[in-house]
């Protein structure tokens, strides 16, 4: 029980701490790779001090996102011996092929690029970094892939006491990987565009580099937009997804504990912190959860009260997160909707740049959330139907694995520190000064 | 079959990792004491520059391998190695954020501060890889069920200790080899003598270490069945003393080629021996953990064979290719380049 404890608590910080970096990785990569873009194209040498510039913050993110994710793919054994042993014939292969497809390519032409502006031409440097965004996003695809197998188990038999590989193909395929792939990387997009309007409104509202903050705002303005209306849509269809495949975790997510035709959604709802029912739940919009979830006000949805108790989710963590993530998504939509209204008079707005600028952490805020939707709300499993997740963890001496927590919490948080300090200091200390030189 | 030729690849792919974060481990680990000045600290930085970050994914490689291939070994190898990984792991963090982020701060305090932590995040893990690799070799106290029966305290037996010195001498020497390859001056001179009076104790734990290993493991068992394995053995006993000659004539490249065949024929001299077992237990011989018992379906095996077979040679094929690009001796000019380390 201690160990179950402990070793939850480490697996949480420890891909908290990874996502914190993750989602910048997989989109500022896009964005630098669309300034090289245009650098090459046409010749116009800010595009190249744009590309350094982001560049170098890119880099600063993406050495702790490199580091966090190996301790990751090693925890599964440390600390989840009897998960990696019932799930490796799957699970373990959908990791190392990410290693030999995606994550070799990553790291490699990462280096490639920090290394190679003087030594390799202009194109190939261009196309070192859209190496670098498509092997971060195909990583994304393999990894989300094995996580869509812990939340919708496919194409596998039971046999030899395990979980043993029947379908490849339906693993890698299976709708509940597409969608949640796509939502996922779809956050960490608007994410990274936040991240780049966010600093370029800071150098805006104080008039420096102009020209070159403009470009860089509207390159991530474009960006954020598409894919802050595209995330709108596409969860409606995730939370239908989750309605099918994960009846119990909509219901936390929803706090619903009645089952019945009609579902009804709330104005204003809150949940029991524990024990059953809500707290509060007033205006009832008859009928709403049944069409959010299923597309038809007279479709049943399950209630909280007819699944047994051990094998519910943490309802008021669950809910919680949902509606931070769902809120902070119709504000980005929102936030860029305004900013392409007034895109060609961005310097003129103070305001919007203020709003901008502290917006920063929201994506951050929003990503996390969403993991933890999909993380608490998929408890008491471990693999969902197969194995519950007291059942997968290491029979390893409590002691040791306290030991590590405290190390990760602390170190961790130090880490995390020092990075954001740097990447602070970068962001406000602007471009390398006219004229560009490699 | 196949999950022999997995054992085989697994061994592999542990080998090309040791052979390349060796040097750069090894590089690491050396820095307090061969750069004298920052100049030069900064081209002991620049000599892994581009590359370390690709050795270290031969590590996720070879650990994805071992969780896909082999899930049971997987498990109970990881969670029986806790602290002793544990700490590998935080020294790798260490690692990678010491190197991207010494040179983005000028501060003395800062640097200093960096270099500190990289020398023991790199000595450390070669240490420990070591430790981990000869207790393999050796059997842990494993029971049935797959639980360890040991503490931290056991893994750190003579035998497992031996392991730990000789990877570590080994690293030095190999980093020590690569430093003189991709530095100047006087630094270029001091890893290469270093790299001489490395080499002795590096040959004496490398004698020590086969010896042991006749009274400590079964390793030989296969190798007096199948003598055709000598071949592993010989190959590093070979490059041992071939990288000494390269050393002696300035031979640089050859010197650490000949290096890398020491740290590829002595890894795989220990996986031929293992084989069929992934992790044998001291205690029960049954409870040991083979190719048989330990690996994933059919199925999957050959699909990962397949990944393995078209993509393997690919990532050489790139990777062969930056160390190309950037196989240029670190000069001044690459400390004035505003990327760089």
């Amino acid at each position: 029980m201690e160990v179950l404890i402990l070793s939850r608590l480490q697996f949480a910080a420890a891909t908290f701490f990874h996502f914190l970096f993750v989602p910048l990785t997989l989109g500022l990569s896009i964005l630098v790779a669309i300034m090289e873009t245009k650098w090459v194209r046409s010749g116009d040498e800010e595009y190249k001090r744009m590309a350094k510039f982001w560049g170098k913050l890119f880099i600063i993110n993406f050495a702790l996102g490199v580091v966090t994710g190996i301790t990751l793919e090693f925890q599964f054994g440390t600390n989840w011996a009897r998960y990696s042993a019932y799930v490796g014939d799957i699970f373990g292969s959908l990791l190392a092929i990410e290693a030999t497809l995606a994550f070799f390519l990553e790291s490699t032409f990462i280096a490639v690029w920090i290394f190679g502006w003087d030594r390799i031409s202009p194109k190939l440097h261009c196309v070192a970094i859209w190496l670098v965004a498509g092997a971060g996003t195909m990583s994304a695809y393999w990894i989300i892939a094995a996580n869509a197998w812990m939340q919708h188990p496919v194409g596998y038999v039971m046999r030899n006491g395990r979980a043993e590989l029947a379908d490849f193909f339906e693993v890698i395929t299976q709708r509940f990987a597409v969608i949640e792939f796509v939502h996922t990387v779809s956050g960490a997009y608007i994410l990274a565009g936040f991240f780049v309007m966010g600093i370029s409104a800071y150098h805006l509202l104080k008039k420096r580099n102009v020209s070159f903050f403009t470009k860089s705002f509207r390159i991530a303005l474009v960006f954020a937009l598409v894919f802050s209306l595209f995330e709108v849509v596409q969860g409606h269809f995730n939370g239908g997804e989750v309605a099918t495949a994960q009846p119990s975790k909509l219901a936390a997510m929803e706090s619903h504990w009645k089952t019945e035709k009609m579902a009804p959604m709330y104005l204003l709802q809150i949940p029991r912190l524990s024990g059953e029912g809500n707290l509060i739940q007033w205006i009832p919009i008859p009928g709403a959860l049944s069409i959010l979830a299923y597309g038809d006000p007279n479709a049943v949805v399950k209630g909280l009260s007819d699944f047994k108790p051990e094998d519910r989710p943490p309802v008021f963590l669950t809910f919680v997160a949902f509606r931070v993530m769902v809120g902070l998504g119709m504000l980005f939509v929102l936030l860029t909707i305004w900013g392409f209204l007034i895109r060609k008079k961005l310097v003129d707005n103070p305001k919007y740049l203020r709003i901008m600028l502290l917006a920063i952490p929201l994506p951050y805020i929003a990503n996390e959330a969403g993991w933890m939707v999909a993380e608490v709300g998929r408890q008491p499993w471990l693999v969902w139907g197969l194995m519950r997740t007291s059942a997968g963890v290491s029979p390893v001496d409590p002691t040791q694995v306290a030991v590590s927590l405290i190390a990760f919490v602390l170190f961790y948080s130090l880490l995390g520190v020092v990075a954001f300090w740097l990447m602070a200091r970068f962001a406000k200390k602007g471009p390398a000064p006219l004229p560009a030189q490699g | 079959m196949l999950e022999t030729i997995w054992f085989a690849l697994w061994g592999v792919l542990w080998a090309v990792y040791f052979m390349l974060d060796g040097f750069d481990l090894g590089a690491g680990a050396l820095l307090p004491f061969l750069a004298k000045n920052e100049d030069e600290k900064r081209y002991v930085y620049h000599s892994m520059g581009p590359f370390w970050d690709g050795n270290e994914v031969w590590l996720i490689t070879a650990g994805g391998v071992t969780f896909a291939a082999f899930p049971t070994a997987y498990a109970v190898m990881f969670s029986s190695l806790y602290s002793a990984l544990m700490l590998i792991l935080f020294c790798l963090i260490i690692r990678g954020v010491a190197l991207e982020y010494r040179s983005k701060v000028e501060g003395h305090g800062w640097r200093e501060g960096w270099d500190m932590l990289l020398f023991i995040s790199s000595a450390l893990p070669a240490l420990l890889f070591g430790v981990a690799f000869a207790n393999i070799f050796q059997g842990i106290p494993i029971d049935a069920e797959g639980i360890y029966r040991g503490t931290l305290f056991t893994l750190l037996n003579p035998y497992g200790l031996l392991g730990g010195l000789l990877f570590l001498c080994l690293f030095l020497y190999h980093g020590a080899l690569w430093l003189g390859i991709k530095t100047g001056g006087e630094l270029e001179q001091r890893a290469r003598r270093f790299a001489k009076i490395l080499w002795v104790p590096l040959l004496i734990l490398a004698v020590a270490f086969l010896a042991a290993t006749w009274f400590a493991t079964n390793l030989y068992q296969n190798y007096l069945t199948y003598p055709v394995l000598w071949i592993l053995p010989a190959l590093a006993v070979a490059g041992l003393l071939a990288t000494r000659l390269f050393l002696q004539q300035g031979a640089a490249w050859k010197s650490w080629f000949a290096s890398s065949a020491v740290v590829v024929g002595a890894t795989l001299f220990g996986v031929a021996g293992l084989y069929p077992n992934l992790l044998p237990s001291s205690i029960d011989p049954a409870a040991s953990l083979t190719v048989t018992n330990a690996s994933s379906s059919p199925l999957t095996l050959k699909i990962m064979l397949v990944v393995a077979l078209i993509m393997v040679p690919v990532v050489i094929a790139y990777q062969v290719w930056v160390y190309y690009i950037f196989r240029h001796e670190v000069s001044p000019e690459d400390l004035a380049y505003e990327e760089g380390y």
